[in-house]
Formats: C-alpha cells, structure tokens, sequence
C-alpha cells in the first residue's frame, strides 16, 4: 500500500484514514457480492453441503447440478434467445430510421416526438396488460414467442430511439452536409454515414436491449406458460414444485445470470448512459 | 440497400432534395410512433374502457356498465388502501435506502485506491441479476428460517432464528429490492460525482474550505441532477416492483407485501376479475404519471443544456 503511487504525497494522518476507507469500501464491496458469491458456491456443492447448517464453505466442487439443470434449462434459453434476439432486432427495424430523423432533420416537433416515445416508458406495465392479454387470446398470441417479442419490442423501442438518437447527434453535421453538396438521398446519409458512423452506439444500444428483455419477469409470467417460456418462467417455477432442490437451483440461476453479467460488465459505461437516456454522462 | 436510393441527377437543383428533406423525417418516425401507439396507448384506453364495467372472465357473456363502482371499491375496502400504502412504502423505503448506501458507495469509489476500477465493475452486479433469480435466491437460501444463511449469522451471534419472510416480510422485500438497485443508485451518482471538474475543487481547498464545506457547496450542488435522476427513475420502476414479489413472499403473509401490479396480478389472472384490475391498472398509471411529468421536465432541461 505504500507503495502506491495515488497516496505517496499525503501526510501520514491522511495515509491512515485512505487506508481505513479503503477496507470499508472492500468490506462493503464484499458484503453486496455475498449473496452472488453464495449462489455460485452452491451450484458446485451437492444438495446436502448446500443445506448444510451450519454453512458448508470449504468442499469438492462438483458439476453434476448442471447437468441435471439443462433439461429445463435448454428450452427456456432457447425461448429466452428468439425473445431477446427477436425484439432487439424488430426495435431496431423499428427505432433507427425514427431516431435518425429526429437527430439529422429535426424539426420544432423532434423535441415532443422524443418526450412522447420517452413517456411511454412510463406507461406501467399493469396499465395495459389485461387488453394485451384478452387481445393475445383471440389472437393466439398466448405463450407464443412472437407474442412476447412483440411486447418486448415495445419496451425497448423508446430506449432504442433515445440512445441512437442521442449517438447520431454526436456525428459532426459537416458529414451530412458534404454528401448532400455530393447529391447524396436521404437513404444514403441514413445507410452510408449514420449507420456506420454510430456502430459503437448501436452495440451499447443492442447490449442493454438484449439485457432488459432477458431479465424481464412480467409479460413473460403473464402472458407464456409452457411453449414459449423464458428462463425468468423457467426459474420462478423453482419458487415452488423444485424450492427444495438447492444446488440444482443455484446452477440454473447461475447459467441465467452469467451471460447478462458479462454482458454488463463490459458495457457498463454504456449503462449509464441508456439507464438514465442520456440524463447523466 | 441500394434498392431504396435512388439515381439522383447530378446535376442538384436545390428544391428537388429539399421536398424529399421535407417528406422523410416524418415518413422514418412514423413506423416506431404507431408502433408504440399500438402497443401502450390503445391498450391504456382498452384498461380505462374496462374499468367502467363488472367484467368478470368466469362469465363473461354478463359485463354491465357500473360506472365509477370499481374505483369506489378499491379505494374504500381498507385492505386495498393497505396496498396502495404497501406500493409507497416499498418504492419509498427501497429508494431512500438505495440512495444513501449508493451515495455512500460511489463516495468510497470515486478515491483512488488500488482494485478500484474491478470493484467499480463487480459492484454493479446485483442490478444486472434477474429479480425473480433474486427472490428464489434470497427466500430460499439466504432467509430461510432452519437452513438460511442470515439465519446462521443470527444463531450464531447468539440470537434467536428469525422467520424474516413471515415476521417481517415486507422489511424483507425492501432488503431484497434495495440489494437490486443500489448499483444503479452507484453508477449513476458515481458518474456524476466524475464530471465534477477538478479545478472547482482545488479552487475550494485553496479558499481553505473544509471537507464538510467542500461536499456542501460544491460536490452536493454538482450532484444535485444525478440525484435527481436516480429519484425519478427508481420511483418510476420501484412503483412497478413484481418478480421480488411473486418470487419470495407471493403478496404475503395476508396482504403484508401485496403491492399494486402484484395486486392487479392477482386479480386479473387468479381471479379473472378484468373490470377491477383494469381499474386497479388504471391508478397505477396515474399515480406512476403524475412522478413521471416532473422527470420530463428534468430530462428536457438536461438534454436541452446538453448544448446538443
């Protein structure tokens, strides 16, 4: 520690309070991770050692919960894949040709369509499900994957309009115009300049997407059961018939989170940016 | 791609771009705006139109029109005035704890310390966990009252086991909620906490303003928009709090965790009972927009000051 560049230049009092926050931060730290960590360890352990009491923390790891996770599992990452993939795709179809107009022909109205799609955010999910729900039935759309694509779509496209909206007004104006002067149409500035020139931004975008949609708990219990449910379907059903299998669930959990995780952790500048649409930088 | 753009002439008469400049914006937003119209505001007018009748799936070839009958109803049967009190508490009780330890975290963060950037990376983690993986995970493992893990630091210590779903379910949920959304408390103050210019405080520290001082007119007032932030989109999406719920305590024991989409759950898919949820929906929307018009405001100001 005192070798460390960052405190080399700070009085001794200075250097013993640095330190004593920098346990608190690591002990803090390790506190929110606890639960995770906790979860990871019973998904190796067998069903005895993770109903062990008191807590079994020091064991052989084993695999064979995941084995017997995968059965379930398989299906709902398959449903939970097309769903995310699906609706990221269509929100996209969807979003980019509405966010590129906003940022590259504004007009006095861009600022009220923006606010608009902004605000269906807001829109509870509970304020709408009962018509979707009753519409899904005489339509067939109950537990189907198109079904829950379409819902998905819809609470991903205002996030899509807004950050891509916000990456293309980053892209120097002096672009469009010189294609213009060049006779450039509109579907080649769209195509040619503001594609390829947000492509770090569509990633973002598409990450935090895929993220929601994976994560998203209420259309997926409401509106599929068996044919087109999700992992978050597949892991509430360990809420009754399989709560007793400990180490089996936290397998299956951690075979849930674990992609969303990675895909968090790196794109966790770009987190903020489309969790708070562009508010905070 | 090249289907859809045309041969221009070479020759640019300034007008011809123009109309096409004129027409296409509008043309390019409309697919997502009818989209979204589809989707969130025929379906709320759907809910509105529904809350107006007793409708009820077991039988509904009967559906009268009742007026106002199912709001009356909702808010004067006191346990439904329990589940309006169990939304607020919920979203109020996790928002102020996931600001004060999210404040208190991103203060620890924004040091220079070593192991800091990995931290900053693995302390986000818990928003990033499905909810409902949360709520099997924490009812059946870490609140368990035999075979829990909190339960083992409480006998341990020399206490009593604790039934924490059953005696104090809902201090439960707002545990379990508020484990959720302090990294996004974290990050977002965090990020705010990073734009403060550094000459604004070495400008302080050379007026010889004191640590205390240096947080309360400088850092707080900087602060000031990511709080904000944090408040309204936390009080946006903790108001709509349902997979902690449906996957650790079900709305109970009795109504003790019932909040307003858990309720409308309830009702609309165990009780079939369309009229009453569609009424129960209807409030949650209000309650949720009347929050939400003041966020509008706040995001407006900052984008629009964003110099963009």
């Amino acid at each position: 520690m005192t070798a460390s560049p960052f405190i080399r230049n700070v009085s001794d009092r200075h250097r013993v309070r640095n330190i004593l926050l920098t346990v608190l931060t690591y002990l803090l730290a390790a506190a929110f991770l606890f639960p995770l960590v906790w979860m990871f360890m019973a998904a190796f352990k067998t069903e005895a050692q993770a109903f062990a009491a008191p807590p079994v923390f020091s064991f052989t790891p084993i695999f064979d919960n995941f084995e017997r996770a995968l059965p379930g599992y398989l299906p709902a990452l398959k449903n939970s894949l097309v769903a995310a993939v699906g609706s990221t795709i269509l929100a996209f179809i969807l979003g980019l040709p509405a966010a590129f107009a906003l940022a590259v022909y504004p007009t006095r109205r861009a600022q009220g369509v923006l606010t608009w799609m902004l605000s269906t955010k807001f829109m509870p999910a509970v304020g709408v499900i009962v018509p979707l729900f009753l519409l899904f039935r005489n339509l067939q759309l109950l537990d189907t994957l198109p079904g829950l694509i379409l819902m998905y779509t819809t609470m991903n496209l205002p996030l899509v309009v807004w950050m891509m909206h916000s990456y293309m007004t980053e892209i120097p104006f002096a672009i469009y115009e010189a294609a213009k002067v060049d006779g450039a149409t509109v579907g080649q500035e769209f195509f040619r300049i503001a594609l390829p020139l947000s492509t770090p931004g569509m990633a973002a975008t598409a990450l935090l997407c895929l993220i929601f949609a994976w994560n998203e708990v209420f259309f997926a219990l409401n509106l599929t059961s068996s044919d087109a449910a999700p992992l978050s379907v597949f892991i509430g059903s360990f809420k009754t018939s399989m709560g007793l299998f400990w180490a089996q669930l936290s397998a299956a959990a951690v075979l849930t989170v674990l992609p969303v995780l990675i895909f968090g952790w790196v794109a966790q500048r770009q987190l903020v940016r489309g969790l708070s649409f562009g508010a905070v930088k | 791609m090249t289907a859809i753009t045309p041969p221009t002439t070479v020759t640019t008469t300034s007008p011809a771009p123009k109309r096409g400049l004129r027409l296409t914006p509008s043309v390019l937003i409309w697919p997502a705006m009818l989209y979204l119209i589809l989707t969130t505001q025929v379906p709320f007018f759907m809910t509105v139109y529904y809350s107006f009748f007793r409708y009820n799936l077991v039988d509904p070839s009967s559906r009268p029109f009742i007026g106002v009958q199912n709001y009356v109803t909702l808010l004067t049967d006191p346990q439904n005035l329990r589940i309006l009190g169990n939304t607020v508490l919920l979203a109020g009780g996790s928002l102020l704890l996931t600001l004060i330890l999210g404040g208190a975290l991103a203060l620890l963060l924004n040091r220079q310390f070593a192991g800091r950037a990995l931290l900053r990376t693995l302390m986000i983690s818990s928003f990033l966990v499905m909810p409902i993986v949360t709520a099997v995970i924490w009812k059946n493992m870490l609140l368990n009252p035999v075979f829990g893990f909190f339960s083992w630091v409480v006998a341990s210590l020399g206490g009593q086991p604790v039934d924490w779903l059953a005696q104090y379910p809902m201090a439960s949920v707002i545990a379990m909620v508020t484990w959720e959304w302090t990294p996004f408390a974290m990050l977002i103050l965090l990020t705010g906490l990073q734009s403060l210019p550094d000459d604004q405080i070495e400008a302080a520290r050379l007026d010889g303003a004191s640590p205390m001082q240096e947080f309360r007119h400088i850092v707080l007032p900087h602060w000031m928009q990511a709080i904000q932030v944090v408040v309204l989109m936390e009080t946006i999406a903790l108001l709509q709090v349902y997979g902690e719920i449906y996957g650790s305590t079900s709305g109970g024991p009795g109504v003790a965790t019932t909040n307003l989409p858990y309720f409308i759950y309830q009702k609309a898919f165990a009780e079939y009972n369309i009229g009453l949820a569609s009424a129960a929906g209807v409030i949650t929307v209000i309650l949720t927009n009347i929050l939400a018009v003041y966020l509008l405001k706040l995001i407006n100001r900052s984008t629009s000051s964003r110099g963009g």
